[in-house]
């Protein structure tokens, strides 16, 4: 379980999350959705200790995020875009990630599943962008970490290698591992995801299950209730529903 | 093996095959072979290297080092994402940067002078030359990665040690001569030389003059150090001073590293 509590955080004047508190439970895919802008990624990079809130607290499974960072060893992170150095070749990338988590299990299915080892001694920088978003995906599976951060998971990867993920992911959650992703994707969301988090200009406007959100909006996918959100929170500028009126999230 | 360790590792694969780097070397390397092809002695060659590597060294670290720490940027967020203290990755990101642009130096530098059995150049001369470009760049990269940490923006970040370079290289003697010609009846040796050991450009020259007896061609304050500090203390001073200007920005730096947000 992963518990955002009254996150706030500000760059300059600007305040990009206001009072955030969401639950994020086991066995669930969490999607977090909103506008360019909105605060996800930096509520994602709170999470990881990218960024440092103003106030409030993230715990995970009840204990308070540590500075030193040893918490992140049960998270698997996936950012939008993979950069890794020009002329490290593939082999040494996930060797210097195994370096700095010595001992921990392996899970090479998705080195296997995309081919990457005939890129094996290939730099980097002369990989594809899909062939190096591959890379980011599976490091972030490598070490079976039981909290999985997808920041745009199938950006940039072709329909095949996209379906791999999908269904990476799926099984991930069956096997009670917490998941929180970020797309633009919504038809793909719908498919992934069991709640949505929608943030707007920093504030949550919505969390609950993909259901409650059709029931709340009327609508019958998940991207005209994402309008209908947008649409809401930009006339009234009003919270349309808060962590508290979330149902908790079942365990798988 | 530590995260500084691990870092460092991944640091040297890159940029040991990065071709910035390697033309570095191989620049440092075409001058000095030039010099002494067209009859330059030992001594001559270490002055007309003298002179590259303080207009060079200094550009390349400060230039090369920023657009290095925005080209990772990215990289740097996944290494953070991992389990790894932030203290420790700083170390050996920077380490990463600098030894490879130290090792470039030495071997595009140093290797004229071997092939050349040493060309006749006293021995400490040759060392200080090597040193005092290692120490340069050391302490550039240093203030480069400080300049890229606290700017967030890449073509100002960029810009700031452009203009970092141009007040240690050239408006930093500008003032000199300008001090020097406004109060010259004041006795102006003490201040001068504490104004010396403000530029590692200033040092590095000093370290390299105090080996030979050419001081007077190298600036007023070049010849300033050598004549107050004599040959031996003069190299510590400066040896020291430099390595201080590697620390502090370094310090500096990795206070920012820990406490930023990525």
């Amino acid at each position: 379980m992963i518990s955002f509590q009254g996150i706030r955080k500000a760059f300059g004047a600007r305040q990009v999350l206001d009072d955030v508190s969401l639950d994020v439970g086991p066995g669930r895919v969490t999607a977090l959705i909103g506008p360019n802008g909105s605060g996800k990624t930096t509520l994602i990079k709170i999470l990881l200790g990218l960024a440092r809130q103003d106030a409030g607290l993230v715990r995970m499974n009840g204990v308070d995020l540590d500075a030193a960072g040893a918490y992140r060893s049960a998270v698997g992170y996936m950012p939008q875009s993979a950069k890794f150095p020009d002329h490290l070749r593939v082999r040494e990338v996930f060797e210097l990630v195994t370096a700095l988590r010595p001992g921990a299990p392996r899970d090479e299915e998705l080195i296997e599943a995309f081919s990457l080892t005939a890129d094996w001694d290939r730099p980097v920088g002369t990989l594809s962008g899909g062939t190096r978003q591959k890379v980011n995906a599976a490091i972030a599976f490598l070490f079976q970490p039981s909290v999985l951060v997808l920041d745009e998971p199938t950006a940039g990867l072709d329909p095949i290698a996209a379906g791999v993920l999908r269904e990476r992911i799926h099984r991930d959650r069956e096997r009670g591992r917490t998941v929180i992703v970020t797309s633009h994707v919504l038809s793909e969301l719908e498919e992934l995801a069991q709640d949505i988090a929608f943030l707007c200009e920093g504030r949550l406007r919505f969390v609950g299950s993909t259901p409650e959100l059709l029931a709340r909006t009327g609508a019958a996918h998940v991207e005209p209730a994402i309008a209908v959100l947008m649409r809401e929170s930009r006339r009234h500028d009003q919270p349309l529903a808060t962590a508290d009126a979330v149902p908790t999230p079942e365990a798988a | 093996m530590t995260v500084a360790s691990v870092v460092l590792r991944s640091g040297l694969s890159d940029l040991a095959r990065n071709r910035w780097v390697i033309g570095y070397a191989a620049a440092f390397f075409v001058i000095g072979e030039a010099l002494f092809w067209f009859g330059g002695t030992g001594t001559q060659v270490v002055l007309s290297l003298l002179n590259i590597v303080l207009m060079v060294v200094p550009m390349v670290s400060l230039v090369f080092g920023a657009i290095y720490v925005y080209g990772a940027r990215e990289f740097t967020e996944m290494l953070l994402a991992q389990p790894v203290p932030r203290r420790q990755l700083f170390v050996g990101l920077f380490l990463g940067l600098a030894i490879p642009l130290a090792g470039a130096f030495l071997v595009g530098a140093g290797l004229p002078f071997l092939l050349h059995r040493g060309g006749g150049v006293h021995p400490g001369a040759l060392v200080a030359l090597l040193v005092a470009g290692t120490g340069l760049g050391a302490s550039c990269a240093a203030i480069a990665v400080a300049i890229a940490l606290y700017t967030d923006d890449r073509l100002r970040g960029v810009g700031i040690t452009l203009g970092v370079w141009l007040a240690m290289t050239v408006l930093y003697d500008a003032a000199i001569l300008a001090i020097v010609a406004s109060f010259d009846a004041w006795p102006l040796e003490r201040p001068l030389l504490v104004m010396m050991l403000a530029n590692p450009v200033d040092l590095a020259r000093g370290l390299v003059l105090t080996q030979l007896d050419v001081s007077a061609l190298m600036g007023y304050t070049g010849a300033l150090f050598e004549r107050t500090f004599g040959s031996l203390a003069g190299t510590i001073i400066a040896v020291t001073a430099l390595a201080a200007w590697t620390v502090a920005p370094f310090t500096v730096a990795a206070r920012r590293f820990r406490r930023r947000d990525f």
